[in-house]
């Protein structure tokens, strides 16, 4: 009877954010799936099942392996990078340093800033002649670079600027984990005559192994969720040299108004994040001490 | 001892660098922001002042509806995760029932399958609900948060027993129990996780953009991507004195808290 | 007794409601717009709905600026999907077909029940109307019309020997003079390109300046075939990658549309390819003598034209439909349409336009104005087809590929043409 209680209770306590959760994660999730089966309703014809025809078009479609390989890339790049320089960051504005809190400001900056926004100011650093990065190169002597609108540098571009983005965000749970650990071992570790490096190697780094796995987790969402640079610096060009997934979706979603396929693309984003989450958690796992 | 003051030197200036070029965003919208169109690109040390862009981004654009709408939005989200998320998590930790472990691995894929990607049935969704063009849509999708359900639990786990039980002993019912007990014992997490969904929220971008039409609902991130449409040619002076404008609050507010911030998560267990 | 009282009352609350009713005819309008916001652009947009409002009280007018064009469509088409569109906007003339495939919009044709209102649909320069009408009804009004043409920098032509009162008016010139025009730092950097088209976002609206030039047609009237794999399409397309790649005249790879005026404004480029409808800007901004000139010619003079109509959606009211009918027509009457001329640069639709004492005098001062006009006669219709937000992105990643030299400009437009084919052939 006191059991029963117990269930209900707990129930109860759940069902708000299980209603929600249900709403706007678990049926839409399902029902990508479900749409991506069938066709796009369009003025009089209605949405019909159509089979794997949405998948077959997918494996057909020159954007779309453009836009997959870009974000793989864009993965790859971006999240090692942004968690490593967090941890740098970190390190840094945790030990002594003159100027830590401006260092610290500094590195926190971009979080706070809309991207939307900053992503115009980035605009000007990369224009062709007179914009900053430009300036500087010209000034010594170096020619002038075409940073957005050259395929090739397209994407690197806007890696570089999500690395900035990020990065500052990573390290502030890094810095919190770094002052947890016990000042005791360093002590100890300078009386056995270790190394800041061998300190770091032996045990900074493994202590900081839980947050690594948290960080890097998130560094995946992210990567895989920001976009919004991508509108305002390239829309995705020159020929879809720095499209992402999820703008691809949206352009298929709210420009082209291809629901089905939209669906089929992020199906295909879905899946992506399972076995990159799968991986990541298998591999850091094995080095992550749970306390 | 060389070797030491040496590798202080050569962090020191590392740390400088990187925080130079990380600044340097910043520093050029404060540039251009407070100086001329004209300079917007050229970089003269006696360039003539002027607000006139903050007053020119201010009259063009109905920036502070937007503001409002933001902080409307931010608060919203943030009363819901709170609510919802305590609820669930002390409901995660203290309650057994049937069905725990699946539903809180449903939660976990959250974290994964976030409503941000979703975009296509989310907003099929408020339009059966007929909630399109309102602050409620943009918040909604969020407010079910894995990620707050899975701090609180974690936080909550760390609660020691005999609190609880000698709350107990005082006869308070389980409500009673979580409000004295539980909530007061995690309320670095709290801040912590809201510090970041405020400055997620407060940034975001995609979401509200797609489900958005109008002055009334239009948060800071969109009012600004639609102030910076280039057709007519780009004006960096104007744009980023509204850049400057929008994100100053939040800017502010972290200068004056970081240290409680940083020390928050660190309570908080996030590491 | 008490059921006659009832009655009564009922009754007379009825009456009440139904006399508010008559009294507050109040029309509200939600009106969405696309131009940059800051300039004077946006404040006469503002000062003519306040104007309009001022003038007949009953219809409260809401002028949303609602981003760039893209922004627009996408922004009204949600809308609309979402049972809230706006009762009027200015859109892109292309997107004509989008709006009538959604079946968002409806024709002029049965909201002009005069005849003088009818007289009024025939009165917009035939260049306009190409992209408003289709099947013989008139969807869009011109408005926020525009046309590319040339700007050049008088001083950067004096410097290089040039006559700073002729500007290129043939493909060969363009390119000589453009030669002369690149300038180069000691270090072989260019510090001063002769000529830039932008290529960035959209980047066909331009490239078909240079596709009428070359006495090409890049779709069909019913918006249903394109004719991308032309080959005097692809020899347009090789003369725009040449600039660059041959001739040196051009900055290579994309060229950002948005800075393009910055980079007149500080020498960076000597002639630029851009709308009309920064004409105002160019005027306020460039610290230098300027001349405007129409593209110049190769086979043929063209131009496509561009910019925005006026569009009343579907799912409004009589009431507001007649308003928003009386509010465009109003907008688009020769004082109202001078003054917008004015602060923009934007082509007044209309003859009777040019013929106000406003825009006689705004023209005596600055001849410039009347470039875009002119060129009226030589321009064609923006490319427009059915889907269009999808064909002109498929033909715009392939101007990129050739652009930035990841395709040669035959392979692309082929491949373009094959894409566009197979979406379009449902069409027919």
């Amino acid at each position: 009877m006191t059991h029963r209680r117990e269930w209900i209770y707990a129930w109860l306590l759940l069902s708000p954010a299980l209603v929600l959760l249900f709403a706007f994660t678990h049926i839409p999730a399902i029902s990508t799936i479900w749409d991506s089966f069938f066709s796009t309703p369009r003025g009089i014809r209605p949405s019909k099942f159509v089979g794997l025809e949405n998948y077959e078009k997918l494996l057909m479609d020159d954007t779309f392996w453009q836009v997959f390989w870009n974000s793989i890339w864009y993965a790859v790049v971006t999240i090692p990078v942004s968690v490593a320089l967090a941890l740098l960051m970190a390190i840094w504005v945790d030990g002594k340093l003159s100027g830590r809190s401006f260092v610290r400001l500094a590195y926190f900056a971009p979080t706070v800033l809309p991207l939307i926004a900053v992503a115009n100011i980035w605009m000007f650093f990369y224009t062709p002649g007179f914009g900053l990065i430009d300036q500087i190169s010209g000034a010594l002597g170096y020619p002038s670079v075409n940073w957005l609108g050259n395929p090739e540098l397209a994407l690197g571009s806007i890696m570089v600027v999500s690395i900035w983005k990020e990065a500052g965000f990573f390290m502030i749970f890094y810095l919190a984990a770094l002052q947890s650990i016990p000042p005791v071992l360093r002590e100890a570790a300078a009386i056995e005559g270790a190394s800041r490096w061998t300190f770091f190697r032996r045990v900074t780094f493994p202590l900081l192994m839980p947050t690594t796995l948290f960080v890097s987790i998130n560094a995946v969402i992210n990567s895989f969720r920001m976009v919004d640079h991508v509108f305002v610096m390239t829309e995705g060009g020159p020929n879809n040299a720095s499209s992402l997934l999820l703008f691809y979706i949206y352009e298929t979603a709210f420009k082209f108004w291809d629901t089905a396929y939209a669906s089929t693309l992020t199906v295909v984003l879905l899946v992506l994040l399972s076995v990159i989450a799968l991986g990541q958690f298998l591999l850091l796992d094995k080095r992550v001490h749970y306390r | 001892m060389m070797a030491t003051r040496f590798d202080r030197w050569l962090n020191t200036l590392g740390a400088w660098t990187l925080a130079l070029i990380w600044f340097l965003p910043l520093i050029y919208a404060v540039w251009t922001a407070i100086h001329p169109g004209a300079y917007a690109t050229r970089f003269e040390l006696f360039a003539p002042l002027t607000l006139e862009n903050f007053s020119n981004a201010w009259n063009a654009a109905p920036f502070a509806r937007y503001f409002l709408n933001s902080f409307l939005l931010v608060t919203f989200i943030l009363i819901g995760q709170f609510v919802l998320c305590t609820l669930a998590a002390y409901a995660f930790v203290r309650f057994t029932f049937p069905g725990r472990g699946i539903l809180f691995a449903l939660v976990l894929l959250q974290l994964l399958v976030m409503p941000d990607i979703l975009i296509v049935e989310n907003y099929a969704t408020m339009r059966k609900l007929g909630l399109v063009d309102t602050i409620a849509a943009i918040g909604l999708p969020y407010i079910a948060s894995g990620f707050g359900i899975f701090l609180l639990r974690q936080t909550f786990k760390t609660v020691p027993k005999e609190l609880e039980e000698a709350a107990r002993i005082e006869g308070a019912g389980p409500l009673t129990v979580l409000w004295r007990v539980y909530v007061p014992l995690a309320k670095p997490t709290y801040l912590a996780y809201g510090l970041v969904s405020v400055s997620h929220h407060w940034n975001n971008f995609l979401w509200p953009l797609i489900v958005t039409n109008s002055v009334e609902t239009r948060p800071v991130t969109v009012g600004l991507s639609i102030f910076s449409s280039v057709d007519q040619g780009v004006d960096w002076s104007i744009i980023n004195a509204a850049t400057l404008m929008t994100s100053g609050p939040l800017l502010i507010a972290f200068l004056l808290f970081q240290r409680q911030f940083v020390q928050s998560f660190m309570r908080a267990g996030i590491r | 007794m008490t059921f006659l009282k009832t009655m009564t009352t009922t009754l007379s609350a009825a009456a009440l409601l139904a006399s508010t009713a008559g009294s507050a005819l109040a029309v509200d309008l939600q009106f969405f717009f696309p131009v940059a916001v800051g300039g004077k652009a946006a404040d006469t947009i503002q000062a003519l709905t306040d104007e309009y409002a001022a003038a007949n009280p009953d219809v409260k007018i809401d002028a949303v600026y609602a981003g760039s064009y893209q922004d627009t469509i996408t922004k009204t088409l949600t809308a609309a999907k979402g049972g809230t569109p706006p009762q009027l906007s200015v859109i892109l003339a292309v997107d004509m077909f989008s709006l009538i495939e959604e079946d968002a919009i409806i024709p002029f044709d049965g909201l002009a029940k005069t005849d003088e209102d009818k007289a009024w649909l025939t009165s917009f320069y035939p260049a306009f109307m190409a992209n408003s009408m289709t099947g013989g009804k008139t969807y869009g009004i011109p408005f926020q019309r525009s046309t590319p043409v040339l700007y050049w920098n008088k001083e950067a032509f004096k410097d290089a020997g040039l006559d700073p009162n002729t500007p290129p008016a043939t493909w060969e010139e363009m390119v000589e003079f453009g030669k002369k025009l690149t300038k180069t730092d000691s270090n072989g950097n260019v510090t001063q390109w002769g000529v830039r088209i932008p290529s960035s976002g959209f980047p066909y609206w331009l490239f078909q300046g240079l596709t009428t030039q070359n006495d090409v047609i890049l779709a069909n009237d019913a918006g249903n075939k394109t004719n991308f794999d032309d080959p005097k399409v692809a020899e347009a397309l090789q003369f725009l990658v040449d600039l660059s790649v041959k001739h040196k005249v051009m900055q290579p790879g994309i060229v950002e549309w948005g800075s393009t005026p910055k980079a007149f404004f500080e020498g960076q480029a000597a002639m630029i390819w851009t709308t009309t409808g920064n004409l105002t800007n160019v005027r306020d901004n460039a610290p230098f003598d300027f001349g405007v000139a129409m593209l110049p010619a190769n086979k043929r003079r063209g131009a496509p034209t561009g910019g925005g109509n006026f569009y009343i959606f579907k799912d409004s009211t009589d009431e507001q439909k007649a308003a928003s009918f009386d509010f465009i027509k109003w907008i688009t009457a020769p004082e109202q349409a001078a003054k917008w001329t004015i602060a923009t640069g934007y082509v007044a639709p209309r003859a009777d336009t040019w013929e106000t004492p406003a825009m006689k005098d705004y023209v005596a001062g600055f001849p410039q104005a009347l470039v875009a006009r002119d060129q009226l006669e030589y321009a064609v219709a923006e490319l427009a087809t059915y889907q269009n937000q999808r064909i002109t992105t498929i033909f715009n990643d392939a101007l990129e590929a050739a652009i930035t030299g990841t395709k040669t400009p035959a392979d692309a437009l082929k491949e373009a043409q094959a894409q566009a084919e197979a979406i379009l052939k449902d069409y027919r």
